[in-house]
């Protein structure tokens, strides 16, 4: 099968006046389609700067990334701009949703620069997407009227509402208890479930142990990559009862 | 293919709306601009219109001749006896010039004027009966003196309005004797109003008398100020001028070569130079207006820089989902370009009131121009755009990362 991500010896320095950091310092990695996958390392382990590479936000300063096969290293900032749009889901710590702007709005914000049209109604598939998190009941709700994990429901029906073919997270749940944590890794675990690639970023034992396989950074390179062994089976909102707690399964 | 003009319309209102406060701020010194354009430039012509309805009262056709060369830099001659007008030079003007159709000599004169044990000073005029045809002016109260009167320097006098209500209050002045300069006139009649004109004096305020009585027992003089002459027809004015002039330089003896030693002013050209002021006054009021309007403009290009840095995370959540740096750019112009045509449009009804307010209750007329309303909204859009692009730049060459990491 064609990875959905390979990147070769990717590398990235950032330059502040005569400071030079080697944020990556050579990262081979590839992930296939319909994995999840989570980046652990320490903080400054370059774990963002992974992600927002992936993510096309930002562009490398040696190497080469294959999204999907193409090669999308070094693309001209309208390139970048396409390709978040059509092809990349991404979610923040921090939420990053539109102050005074409804869940529907927001969730719809993508479809506003979707200029092929492949989606032929916005607001209908906002609210689709809004539906899959489960927050069909709070369409017309703004942020500050959302609790921490409504906001990053809605972040992640926005990243999902482009159809795109990787979900990435850069420590989703880094702003939200628990409880609510699990909640989203279910989400996530939902959603991979159902094909989608999911690459995400935590500190935090638990959470990485929902993902399938567990990569993990020091000082801007990969130092272990390896696949989950006990899997945390989040618990689904349609588990009912359970709903909330973490479970174990072999 | 960038952002579909729908949705960039929908992005910019909403950013608009999300700040409304800061939106109508921005928008203050656009709508001041505009209005103040309009109104100024609107004052401006209505002060034209007044004066120029105030000259269209002073006759129809009307046609006044004034001694001295009109030639600036000409030779001259001094005020010497034979270029200025006697009695005998309007009397040859009615004889010979067949497109003048009335002709009147006016003799100046000013004094206090006793009558119904009041005195006043005003102004009165030495004029013959066509005085009254070219002006177009009628008796209210008794009659107009005739030619007969003028032929035998009857001491005969006409009132203005104002003069017979200060003179005689309450009272019917025909009749009457009053006093110039211890000579008797009876009063004959009381002319209509005709009311003030835009900047020149109270047309009521007058005393007329024949011209030969003012000219003779009077001032004691031979020499009338000017002459007013009504053309016979408009078409003809200009035919009427030049038969009016060739029979003026045949009375003075002017030789071929010679200047003419009188000047004739058509009402046309009375207008004109007139309005020639105030185009300048209006000029000037719009310039200072169209200033404040560029300050507006500056006013929008400081809250949308301000805008960009406090918007900055909201440019890098847009960019995160794929707005492209023109997308973004669009945004923050067509919010700028918006917000100055929506002060533009406040503007316009802003002007519109104030000048109806103005109407209603100032002396001055503030006549709302449309070509100036266009210029002045279109001059609010290009404000915008002008002001807004450099904002829209700025904001469309942030890095998505840098732009989220923005606190
Ligand atoms: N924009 C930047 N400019 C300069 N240095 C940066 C920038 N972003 C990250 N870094 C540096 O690169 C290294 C990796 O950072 P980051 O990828 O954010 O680490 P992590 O997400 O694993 O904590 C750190 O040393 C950090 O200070
Ligand atoms: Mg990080």
């Amino acid at each position: 099968m064609k990875p959905i991500i390979e990147t070769r010896n990717l590398e990235k320095t950032y330059i502040m006046g005569d400071v030079r950091v080697n944020a990556l310092r050579g990262v081979d990695l590839t992930v296939q389609p319909g994995e999840m996958a989570a980046i652990i390392g320490a903080s400054g382990s370059g774990k963002s700067t992974l992600m927002n590479l992936l993510g096309c936000l930002d562009s490398p300063t040696s190497g080469e990334y294959l999204l999907e096969g193409h090669r999308v290293s070094r693309l001209a900032a309208d390139a970048y701009a396409d390709i978040r749009n059509e092809k990349i889901g991404f979610v923040f710590q921090g939420f990053n949703l539109l102050a005074r702007t409804t869940a529907l709005e927001n969730v719809e914000l993508p479809l506003l620069y979707d200029r092929k049209k492949r989606i032929p109604d916005p607001l209908g598939e906002a609210e689709k997407a809004l539906r899959r998190v489960g927050l069909g009941d709070r369409l017309d709700h703004e942020p500050n009227r959302l609790s921490g994990g409504e906001q990053q429901r809605v972040a992640i029906a926005r990243a999902l509402v482009n159809r795109p073919s990787l979900l990435l997270a850069d420590e989703p749940t880094g702003n939200l208890d628990t409880r609510t944590s699990m909640e989203i890794m279910a989400l996530f675990q939902e959603l991979n479930d159902q094909g989608l690639t999911v690459v995400l970023v935590t500190h935090e034992p638990d959470i990485a142990n929902c993902a399938k396989r567990i990569i993990e950074m020091r000082d801007g390179q990969v130092r272990s990559d390896r696949p989950v062994k006990d899997r945390i089976e989040a618990p689904r909102p349609s588990a009912g009862a359970n709903r909330g707690k973490a479970g174990r399964t072999a | 293919m960038n952002l579909q003009f729908r949705n960039l319309v929908k992005v910019s209102m909403k950013g608009i709306l999300k700040n409304r406060m800061r939106s109508f701020l921005t928008s203050l010194g656009i709508i001041i601009g505009v209005a103040a354009v309009i109104v100024m430039v609107g004052v401006g012509q209505g002060a034209s219109q007044r004066i120029q309805s105030s000259i269209a009262s002073m006759g129809t056709n009307l046609l006044i001749v004034f001694p001295g060369s009109s030639q600036a830099g000409g030779v001259n001659r001094g005020a010497g006896s034979w270029n200025r007008f006697t009695m005998d030079d309007a009397d040859r003007i009615r004889e010979q010039c067949r497109l003048i159709s009335a002709v009147s000599p006016v003799v100046r004169s000013g004094d206090q004027i006793i009558g119904g044990g009041n005195n006043w000073n005003t102004s009165i005029y030495g004029v013959t009966p066509d005085y009254f045809t070219i002006r177009t002016w009628t008796c209210e109260q008794g009659e107009l003196f005739t030619d007969r009167d003028v032929a035998s320097s009857r001491k005969v006098a006409v009132l203005g309005k104002t003069t017979a209500e200060t003179l005689f209050p309450g009272q019917n002045p025909v009749g009457e004797r009053i006093r110039i300069r211890n000579t008797p006139f009876i009063v004959t009649g009381v002319l209509k109003r005709k009311g003030q004109t835009a900047m020149g004096p109270d047309q009521d305020d007058v005393v007329l008398a024949p011209a030969t009585t003012v000219l003779y027992r009077l001032k004691g003089g031979r020499y009338v100020d000017m002459l007013n002459a009504s053309a016979a027809s408009m078409e003809q004015m200009a035919e009427a001028q030049e038969e009016l002039r060739t029979v003026l330089r045949a009375a003075h003896r002017l030789r071929a070569g010679d200047d003419d030693d009188f000047t004739i002013r058509s009402q046309a050209e009375i207008t004109e130079m007139a309005t020639s002021t105030t185009k300048t006054m209006t000029l000037l009021l719009g310039a200072i207006a169209a200033v404040s309007l560029l300050v507006g403009g500056i006013g929008i290009m400081n809250i949308m820089l301000v805008s960009v840095t406090e918007r900055t995370r909201e440019i890098g959540i847009r960019m995160s989902v794929g707005a492209r740096g023109r997308d973004v750019m669009m945004q923050f112009l067509t919010e700028a370009v918006v917000l100055s045509l929506t002060g533009g449009l406040i503007g316009i009804l802003l002007a519109f009131l104030v000048s109806l307010v103005m109407n209603r209750f100032t002396s001055m007329q503030a006549v709302i121009r449309p070509d100036i309303v266009m210029l002045a909204f279109g001059f609010a859009g290009a404000v915008g755009i002008f002001f807004g692009l450099h904002p829209a730049r700025k904001a469309a060459g942030l890095n998505p990362i840098e732009a989220l990491r923005y606190e």
